[in-house]
């Protein structure tokens, strides 16, 4: 009996917290047909946000992943001073508000920042300009791939990579031979990771965009400025391109979790061999 | 040539490893980090403290940052306990029953995580204001949520829930059920078996979830600003504050506020593995 009314209070939780408010995006996009949704995201300046989005995601992510892998080898596979400080420093960006990320970037490369008179002299734009949002984008992704590939390889050790060296294999065949089919799934979930919150991020490009329609904004920063000039239908519309990604995104993430093992807990058998 | 000695004893090797890239991999590794995580920071921590540490401490107490401050962490610290009790309850069904759409109750938790925070922002405002599905049956009733502190809280426990659920889930799923067997073939009744077993073994999950949702909650931007109202000494959490000195070129300012959230969430972090490491003692004692 008292599992019955767990269960139920739980799922009457988990609908009206998290289901509700996906539908109604949904519901207030489609709130005046087909017609006018298909309309509102053919309009040039939320296919320009897009266009923009999936830019932004395409340079952060790969290079999230290299600092990634090349984090996670060093400290996997060394053992060298100064380990856990580094692993406390990649953990910085999970504490830092997106806001204050994006003002740091102000600060330093903005017009009165450390670098923002060299960089106008040299006519180069960071702050309100497409490598400001790569940045800030960067920054909130940043722990993101290591963080699942440090444990995971902690976990597996080193074992079949120094039987490689003993065989006489090369750095680069060791990683793509041995490593890389070793930590595949893991590699994969830390990016899907990271690029879900690429395209999503909003704080940290608000501060840095500048907001310039067509140009800075991306759609996130326009799903926001369509809502706050009170084109409530094309806001919803744009937002529903992002919460689709979104589910995918979970729905990605449990296949791996299904298919791979990465991220359930170990059965009794694990324990038994 | 001492310099050079001393960067090496820097990054030596305490023991020898046969695998290549070390160097390279450990070389990426600072360099990156430098570039994107410690330089940018090292200037927003200057440039705080550029008038002096008295034009600092004036920056921040304003009464309107002030008030900012204390609506953020009232409405934080409102949020996590919601995350904490709502997230417990989630946790423990995941964990201990099997029921029809589990998977899909289970992937829905980090739904909050996936959902980009300006379309959670703008779905709760509809969902809650006078006209939306929920707000529609509060509004009448006197309950006001969107353009209130209530409407903060309650995107603030949004963005919370999943740490609480990912944090406490596989403490309980780990948990042996033969010892809550023998506690209750002793004749322990359900409540002692979940006071005397269960709370103390999750407990340092459940405040590792808590403290993750608070500061989570207190740095949070996008879900908020929405649905807050943002009223100046009433619903004006100290992120937004951030943007509107940014916006009024008070880049002293601006910066002061951030310093100031940064130093609270290092704090919250900081004391959050030094209770984790007291805690796990002391059950560590006790079992």
């Amino acid at each position: 009996m008292t599992r019955v009314i767990l269960v139920v209070a739980a799922l009457f939780f988990v609908a009206l917290f998290l289901v509700l408010p996906l539908a109604a995006v949904f519901a207030q996009a489609f709130a005046h047909g087909w017609r006018i949704y298909i309309d509102a995201i053919r309009e040039r300046d939320v296919l320009a946000a897009l266009r923009l989005t999936l830019l932004v995601a395409a340079i952060a992510v790969p290079l999230n992943v290299a600092f990634g892998i090349a984090a996670s080898w060093a400290i996997t596979r060394f053992d060298f001073i100064g380990k856990n400080l580094l692993i406390s420093l990649i953990d910085i960006p999970l504490a830092v508000s997106p806001v204050v990320a994006g003002l740091m970037y102000i600060e330093l490369f903005g017009l009165h920042g450390w670098l923002g008179p060299w960089l106008s002299q040299h006519n180069l734009h960071i702050v309100f300009a497409v490598p400001g949002l790569v940045l800030a984008t960067i920054f909130v992704t940043f722990p993101f791939v290591a963080r699942e590939l440090i444990p995971f390889m902690q976990a597996q050790g080193g074992d079949e990579e120094e039987a490689a060296v003993v065989l006489g294999a090369g750095g680069w065949s060791i990683f793509w031979r041995v490593t890389l089919p070793n930590i595949k799934w893991a590699l994969l979930y830390g990016t899907i990771l990271a690029a879900s919150r690429s395209i999503g991020e909003f704080g940290a490009v608000s501060v840095l965009s500048g907001h310039i329609r067509g140009r800075t904004v991306t759609l996130p920063l326009e799903v926001e400025m369509l809502y706050n000039e009170y084109n409530f239908t094309a806001a919803f519309a744009a937002a529903s391109l992002l919460s689709l990604a979104a589910v995918i995104t979970l729905i990605v993430k449990k296949a791996i979790e299904i298919i791979s093992g990465v991220h359930t807990p170990p059965s009794k058998e694990d324990f038994a061999e | 040539m001492a310099r050079r000695s001393a960067v090496k004893a820097l990054i030596q090797l305490k023991r020898f490893s046969p695998l290549p890239g070390f160097r390279l991999s450990l070389g990426f590794t600072w360099l990156y980090l430098t570039l994107i995580v410690l330089l940018p920071l090292a200037a927003i921590i200057t440039r705080s403290l550029r008038g002096g540490s008295a034009q600092f401490l004036h920056a921040i107490s304003t009464p309107r940052v002030e008030a900012a401050f204390r609506v953020t962490l009232a409405s934080a610290l409102l949020a996590s306990v919601v995350a904490a009790v709502f997230g417990f309850l989630v946790a423990w069904v995941l964990a201990r029953y099997n029921f029809p759409g589990r998977r899909i109750v289970d992937a829905l938790i980090d739904l909050p995580f996936a959902l980009p925070t300006a379309v959670a922002g703008i779905s709760l405002t509809s969902l809650y204001s006078e006209k939306g599905w929920i707000g529609r049956f509060l509004e009448p009733r006197g309950i006001h949520v969107a353009f209130t502190q209530a409407g903060i809280v309650l995107a603030m426990s949004f963005v919370g829930l999943p740490f609480v659920v990912r944090s406490v889930q596989p403490v309980l799923e780990e948990i042996d059920t033969a010892m809550e067997e023998a506690a209750a073939s002793l004749g322990a009744s359900d409540w002692q078996v979940f006071a005397r077993i269960l709370a103390p073994v999750s407990l340092p999950a459940l405040v590792t979830g808590a403290a993750l949702a608070f500061a989570r909650a207190a740095g949070e931007y996008g879900s908020v600003i929405f649905i807050a109202g943002n009223m100046p000494m009433k619903t004006e959490i100290a992120a937004l504050l951030v943007v509107t000195k940014l916006e009024e070129y008070d880049y002293t300012g601006a910066s002061a506020i951030a310093v100031a959230m940064l130093a609270l969430s290092f704090v919250v972090m900081l004391s959050l593995n030094l209770l984790q490491w007291r805690l796990q003692r002391k059950v560590g004692e006790r079992i």
